[in-house]
């Protein structure tokens, strides 16, 4: 026994896995837009991330999804989002010296309701993209640990 | 006897609950938003952000959301720490 | 009155069940039900408090003009405090796993008997 459910389940897994994991990207991109943000679509991917595991079981996925690779960028994620917050440090912590300066996601934004425009924010969108990466890969990694630990338990 | 007296005074403390509930203010009406009313006004002008939670979360209460990584990031690790313990036990 | 308020008797209500679970309950996984469901009936508390007469969502991509905000501040509180919640019930559930492989059952008053 490895874990795996039926055939219906792995194929319909392969279809809305990509579909998913595209959705809680869009999510984390548009955070600044529409509502989400980098919470929500970070644990939109988890989401996609939980389903591979129990679709196809902890042993099926053991060469591909390591729990250290998830840790690390988990680790990655929360040090992108502390530099960050130290970049205004000039000003204020967390002060967004990005925003209104002509960078990358730094032109201004006009007053009042607009369809909304993808370059503005500041340190916005990159701190969505932080705490994107951190939720995801923590909620995944916690999954993942939890099922194999469970699964290795029953067998012995 | 005992099992009595604890339901009475959960009694007690929900029948506080909802009269609490039935006595605040008329929902739909906050009685101080100034800070609130600035965020509104002036999001788009300082952070640039269509998104006023958003620009609440990450820039004008950035350090509260530092926090919150912080406990999301000791809870990841305090379940991974348990379960390596467990299996390297077994082994 | 009675009926403006019903938001705000809702929350209370979900508040007055999770600690109806927390009394009451012998088994763990209730009481980590109670526990969520004090979190839920707090965070819809807070989201309540926010609330302005027939307001939208302060997004202002493709906002009706001229309509009210309601306050974004109690959301982003919220926003917070669910994260929160997930991880704690993660380590919580994680707690409970390693009770019952211990003790072999999720009863509190016979984990309290074994001692050991």
């Amino acid at each position: 026994m490895n874990g795996e459910m039926s055939v219906i389940v792995r194929t319909i897994t392969r279809f809305v896995y990509g579909l998913i994991v595209v959705f809680g990207f869009y999510v984390i991109m548009h955070g600044h837009l529409t509502p989400g943000g980098g919470f929500q679509g970070g644990a939109v991917v988890a989401t996609a991330f939980a389903l591979l595991i129990v679709a196809f079981g902890a042993a099926g996925l053991k060469g591909k999804l390591n729990d250290h690779l998830l840790q690390s960028l988990e680790e990655v994620g929360a040090l992108a989002f502390l530099v960050l917050g130290f970049i205004g440090i000039g000003t204020a912590f967390f002060y967004n010296i990005i925003a209104n300066s002509g960078a990358v996601f730094g032109s201004p934004t006009p007053i009042g309701p607009n369809p909304g425009f993808l370059n503005t924010g500041g340190t916005l969108p990159w701190m969505n993209w932080a705490v994107g990466l951190k939720v995801m890969t923590g909620l995944a990694s916690v999954v993942l640990v939890m099922l194999v630990g469970a699964r290795e338990e029953e067998e012995t | 006897m005992k099992k009595a007296v604890v339901f009475s005074a959960f009694l007690f403390v929900a029948a506080f609950l909802i009269l609490a509930g039935a006595q605040m203010r008329p929902f739909g009406a906050p009685t101080s938003p100034l800070m609130d009313d600035y965020f509104i006004n002036h999001a788009q002008a300082e952070v640039s952000a269509n998104n006023v939670v958003t620009s609440i979360v990450f820039d004008y209460r950035g350090f509260d959301t530092l926090g919150e990584a912080t406990v999301l990031f000791s809870a990841v690790v305090g379940v991974l720490a348990l379960f390596r313990k467990l299996r390297e036990d077994e082994r | 009155m009675m009926i403006g308020n019903f938001p705000y008797i809702v929350a209370m209500l979900l508040v007055a069940i999770g600690i109806y679970a927390l009394l009451f309950k012998r088994n763990l996984i209730k009481l980590v039900i109670g526990i969520s469901l004090v979190e839920t009936g707090v965070n819809l508390f807070l989201v309540t408090l926010g609330y302005r007469t027939a307001g939208i969502a302060p997004i202002y991509t493709y906002a009706p003009n001229a309509k009210p905000m309601v306050l974004p501040t109690p959301q982003a509180l919220t926003l917070t405090s669910i994260v929160i919640g997930l991880a704690t019930t993660a380590l919580l559930l994680s707690f409970v796993v390693f009770i019952y492989r211990h003790y072999g059952t999720l009863n509190v008053r016979e984990i309290k008997e074994l001692r050991g």
